[in-house]
């Protein structure tokens, strides 16, 4: 049972960050009904940058400028990176997908994965081949309840990314620029003729999109404090499944299946040989959608949906 | 535009050169350097004879880009040049003769006049030809893969699964059988039975991989699009983490010292027999059926199209070519290891169909052909590679969102027909 609640711990904050990526492939499916293939590449700039503004913050606060708590250098790099970070999201959106909005989306599909290798390969030219380790902001502290140890970090990651997940749901219900994008996921093509500015939702987005994956690798270099060029790929990949099974365009449904995936794939570390990891969990996953094609929320196959 | 209008009356001067023309040329050429090469890489100032045709060179040292130039105009372009256009009026006579005979020996006769070339060409050094094998084996995975995403318009991820299946199945045909290992044990056979039964491991191979396939094809019916390429991708990551976790084929260390008998007659064969038959698949009414699939499903029904066998045909069929790609593959770099068959090689592969051009043959041969020499031209410029190489691909999807040569069909007769009457008259 301890191992089992310890695990749970475990899986909440690893499905944690499958959740809050997985919220950036949905929300630009549901507009653009595409997959941003650079996602995951932009949670591992987004780690970067984060790196790199938490050392600057680091370096102002030490030299006497100005006198911060960690804590304060924390939140200030979580706020300050996401800022960034979509920036980088908008830029993506404007060179490899508004130029394709009307190709084919296998070929939007291309132009993602190919901005994602430019963005691997471009980190790897100005950082180096060398891993770089994230600075560690808050001093570790480790609670035991009843035999589960549970760190402060875990609790914040979780706590984190559940806010972040609320204050994307209350966003999209409660305001008008949520109005806008729920609008345009509905019906693309009269929507804008309404006065709705198109690219704006667009690129608003992306730019929020990025931002979350910007937080998940904030979160993720607190966690596991090694950054390198590629970690994107796979976490990329992972969560792009999980926003899938959690029907497409649904956030309610990204964050569940990001929190399954997490809890599956360290379930199944916990049973089997971690080898077997991605043996299991995939099998699994293969035949969740064999049975149930559309994911958990999502709406059934129709001819409707545009390929 | 008077430019363009000399270069327009340049090139008419060859518009009327048959293939066999051409052909005769490349090989005139590649014989004239194998011959005097050498001396002439020397005499225009290079060190030694440029393996691919001066690209490799010219990155690698830009100061010696004119005498490279110069060097593949002398040995490829002058020779080419004249003898084609001296030869027009014999080459068309020729042309008009070998179509006279049935189709396939004329076929015959020209994929023999292509393989001397390859031959000649690359026995200049070992380079040439591990580049010239590794491009044939593209040009075989990206057909297959174009099968599905561009005849099927399928999105499928899981082509490097298929290609590993293939590969490790041949691999240990070949290595359990043939060859002393530590971790198979003796060998069961006489070693020089093995490239006779070369064609069985690689088509076993194929038959695995389109074993697999079924588990992608089967959910298929179902589903389209955005599912099935996580289903194709769920699919890749569990045929890698398998072969990571299976001791019997050595896990994350590979399988190794395969023996040498994918030299370059069979690679160039078993190409040929490829592009040959999904040429004959994507005209025959399947390949028709696959595009009504892709185009509408039901309608495609209501035509009684039976859409299910369709899939799973395509399917299996177009895994069955990667596979027999992948066990190639293995028997060319004699080593195979899980993470070949990566994302990385899937992104490869990708750019080569959706470069060269989605549903059509012609645009697979020129993706993989131009990709591969591409990234090896670029070698010397290490990690900025893989800045050019995509961005050059995301301006082909801006400008052609379908690839360069989509929706063009390999039509094997207009190619052959001599360009001219062997009258004489224009």
């Amino acid at each position: 049972m301890v191992i089992f609640l310890q695990n749970m711990v475990n899986a909440l904050q690893w499905g944690s960050f499958y959740a809050l990526i997985a919220l950036g492939y949905s929300m630009v499916y549901s507009i653009l009904m595409l997959f941003n293939f650079a996602h995951g590449d932009i949670f591992m700039v987004g780690a970067y940058i984060g790196f790199g503004v938490s050392i600057g913050l680091l370096a102002l606060s030490s030299s006497g400028a100005l006198p911060m708590p960690n804590w304060l250098i924390l939140v200030m790099t979580i706020l300050f990176s996401m800022f960034l970070t979509s920036f980088v999201g908008m830029i993506v959106e404007r060179v490899g997908y508004r130029p394709l909005r009307n190709a084919p989306r296998a070929s939007a599909a291309i132009t993602g994965l190919m901005i994602g290798i430019i963005l691997e390969t471009g980190n790897l030219i100005l950082m180096g081949a060398r891993r770089v380790s994230f600075p560690s902001l808050i001093e570790t502290a480790t609670y035991n309840v009843g035999g589960v140890f549970v760190t402060n970090k875990k609790i914040m990651i979780v706590l984190v990314s559940l806010l972040l997940t609320l204050a994307l749901h209350q966003f999209v219900r409660r305001t008008k620029w949520g109005m806008a994008m729920r609008a345009m996921a509905f019906d693309f093509a009269v929507v804008p003729l309404m006065g709705v500015p198109l690219n704006t939702v667009i690129a608003l987005t992306f730019a929020i999109g990025s931002a979350l994956a910007a937080a998940a690798g904030i979160l993720f270099g607190i966690a596991y404090p090694v950054l390198d060029p590629y970690m994107g790929i796979l976490f990329g990949w992972k969560a792009f499944v999980a926003a899938i099974l959690g029907g497409r365009g649904s956030i309610l449904g990204a964050t569940l299946a990001g929190f399954l995936l997490g809890f599956t794939e360290i379930f199944v570390a916990m049973i089997f040989p971690s080898t077997l990891r991605d043996l299991i969990a995939y099998s699994i996953i293969l035949l969740i959608l064999t049975f149930r094609p559309h994911g958990f929320f999502g709406e059934p196959y129709s001819a409707r949906l545009r390929l | 535009m008077a430019s363009t209008t000399t270069f327009r009356t340049f090139r008419a001067g060859w518009s009327r050169v048959p293939l066999i023309g051409w052909l005769f040329g490349a090989l005139l050429a590649v014989t004239l350097e194998r011959l005097v090469g050498g001396p002439l890489a020397l005499a225009v100032g290079l060190p030694k004879i440029p393996a691919l045709f001066g690209l490799d060179i010219m990155l690698k040292k830009p100061l010696l880009i004119p005498n490279a130039v110069l060097y593949v105009l002398l040995v490829y372009g002058l020779p080419m040049g004249i003898a084609t256009r001296a030869g027009i009026a014999p080459a068309n006579r020729l042309a008009a003769r070998l179509f006279r005979l049935p189709i396939v020996v004329t076929t015959v006769v020209y994929i023999g006049f292509l393989y001397a070339i390859f031959h000649v060409w690359a026995e200049v050094n070992d380079y040439r030809a591990l580049v010239l094998k590794l491009t044939l084996i593209a040009i075989m995975f990206t057909l297959s893969l174009n099968v599905i995403n561009g005849y099927m318009g399928e999105f499928s991820c899981s082509h490097p699964g298929f290609m590993a299946l293939g590969a490790y199945c041949a691999s240990v045909f070949s290595l359990g059988l043939f060859v002393d290992t530590r971790f198979f044990g003796t060998a069961l056979l006489p070693p020089a039975l093995g490239p006779f039964l070369f064609p069985v491991a690689l088509v076993l191979g194929g038959l695995l991989a389109a074993a697999g396939a079924l588990i992608v094809a089967v959910p298929s019916f179902r589903t389209r699009g955005d599912y099935l390429a996580i289903i194709s991708l769920a699919f890749l990551f569990i045929v890698k983490s398998l072969i990571e976790n299976l001791e019997y084929v050595r896990g994350p260390r590979g399988l190794s010292g395969q023996p040498d008998w994918a030299n370059l007659p069979t690679v160039f064969l078993w190409t040929v027999a490829c592009i040959w038959s999904i040429n004959n698949f994507v005209r025959s009414t399947i390949g028709k059926a696959l595009n009504a699939v892709r185009d509408n499903e039901l309608a495609a029904s209501a035509m009684t199209v039976n859409t299910r066998r369709t899939k799973i045909v395509a399917f299996l069929f177009s895994a069955f070519w990667a596979g027999i790609a992948g066990g190639l593959f293995a028997h060319v770099l004699r080593y195979v290891n899980p993470s070949t068959f990566g994302i990385q090689n899937l992104a490869e592969v990708l750019a080569m169909v959706y470069f060269g051009g989605l549903n059509s043959v012609y645009g697979s041969i020129v993706g993989a052909v131009s990709i591969s020499l591409l990234g090896e031209a670029l070698r010397p410029l290490e990690i900025f590679k893989w800045i050019i190489i995509p961005l050059l691909l995301i301006l082909v999807m801006i400008f052609r969102p379908t690839g360069l040569i989509a929706f063009k069909d390999l039509d094997v007769t207009s190619l052959l027909r001599p360009k001219q009457n062997p009258g004489g008259e224009v």
